[in-house]
């Protein structure tokens, strides 16, 4: 399921739509994810408070955020661009990539929250796509 | 036997009472077919569902997107007994309409996501935990009587 030009111009054109809130946007589906599906708590029992809107809640959405950032501006060369942070997550972090698609999805609830009228389903897709793409592309180093 | 909390009862029977059933139908079933294209393969006889805006325009959609939501009423209004209440609903979809149970829950993300959308800010992490539980619960007993 790759994507096409006209997924990447369209997961383009909404990100300059949103990226001036996007570390909110970060936090709050972290938050999300972290209420919703307590099992991903595991990866973060050595943060002092894992509640919504916390401090290690909010600066850990900033920084996947800019990493999604990063990776829509390569949004052509995915596993290139995102080969370090994939060696981070496959060696160090050992996140099992089924959490990838869990994140995806409260970032899209996040969308639809606060951009009903541009996340059409069109838009949806090719968020859902990409978002997907990002995610294959940080568990290429796994095994 | 599900334990649903105070919390989640009201939750439910809050969005629900709330509902523009047939909106809500008809946008998350659509929704379900452009996102996840597949899913065209159990409405054949639908006509054109070529791209985003014949999904959306297509009658026979928005109809059955409702039909899909009154289904989901009955659940709501059996919430300690959502298991047996689908349990004719589950050999349907088993034995007649042979749907893979995985498309219930790419039906129930879509659900959510439009949801999310209407409700806005009030869709709070609470609320979806809230709402995703419910919809894993109906998918879980739509999934009973396959075998």
């Amino acid at each position: 399921m790759s994507l096409t030009a006209k997924d990447m111009a369209t997961v383009k054109t909404l990100w300059g739509k949103i990226s001036s809130k996007s570390d909110e946007i970060g936090a709050e589906a972290l938050g999300r994810m972290l209420t919703v599906y307590p099992q991903t708590k595991t990866y973060f029992a050595h943060w002092a408070d894992l509640s919504p809107g916390s401090a290690p809640v909010k600066k850990h959405g900033k920084t996947i955020m800019g990493a999604v950032s990063a990776a829509v501006a390569s949004i052509e060369d995915l596993p290139g661009a995102m080969s370090q942070l994939s060696e981070l997550h496959a060696y160090k972090l050992r996140v099992d990539p089924s959490n990838f698609k869990i994140l995806s999805h409260n970032l899209l609830v996040v969308l639809a929250i606060q951009f009903p009228s541009d996340f059409t389903p069109e838009v949806h897709v090719a968020m859902d796509k990409f978002l997907s793409a990002v995610a294959l592309a940080l568990s290429e180093k796994y095994r | 036997m599900v334990e649903w909390t105070d919390f989640e009862r009201a939750t439910i029977q809050d969005i629900f009472s709330k509902m523009d059933y047939e909106s809500v139908g008809h946008n998350a079933l659509a929704r379900c077919l452009v996102v996840y294209p597949w899913t065209q393969r159990y409405f054949g006889n639908f006509g054109n569902l070529y791209n985003a805006a014949a999904i959306m325009g297509n009658p026979k959609v928005a109809a059955h997107g409702a039909v899909v939501l009154h289904g989901l009423d009955r659940a709501v209004k059996n919430m300690d007994n959502i298991k047996a209440t689908y349990a004719e609903l589950s050999v349907l979809h088993s034995e007649k309409l042979h749907v893979d149970p995985d498309n219930f829950r790419l039906l129930a993300d879509c659900l959510t996501i439009v949801v999310a959308s209407r409700l806005g800010t009030g869709f709070t992490a609470d609320v979806q935990a809230a709402f995703q539980k419910f919809l894993a619960v109906v998918g879980s007993a739509l999934t009973k009587q396959y075998h």
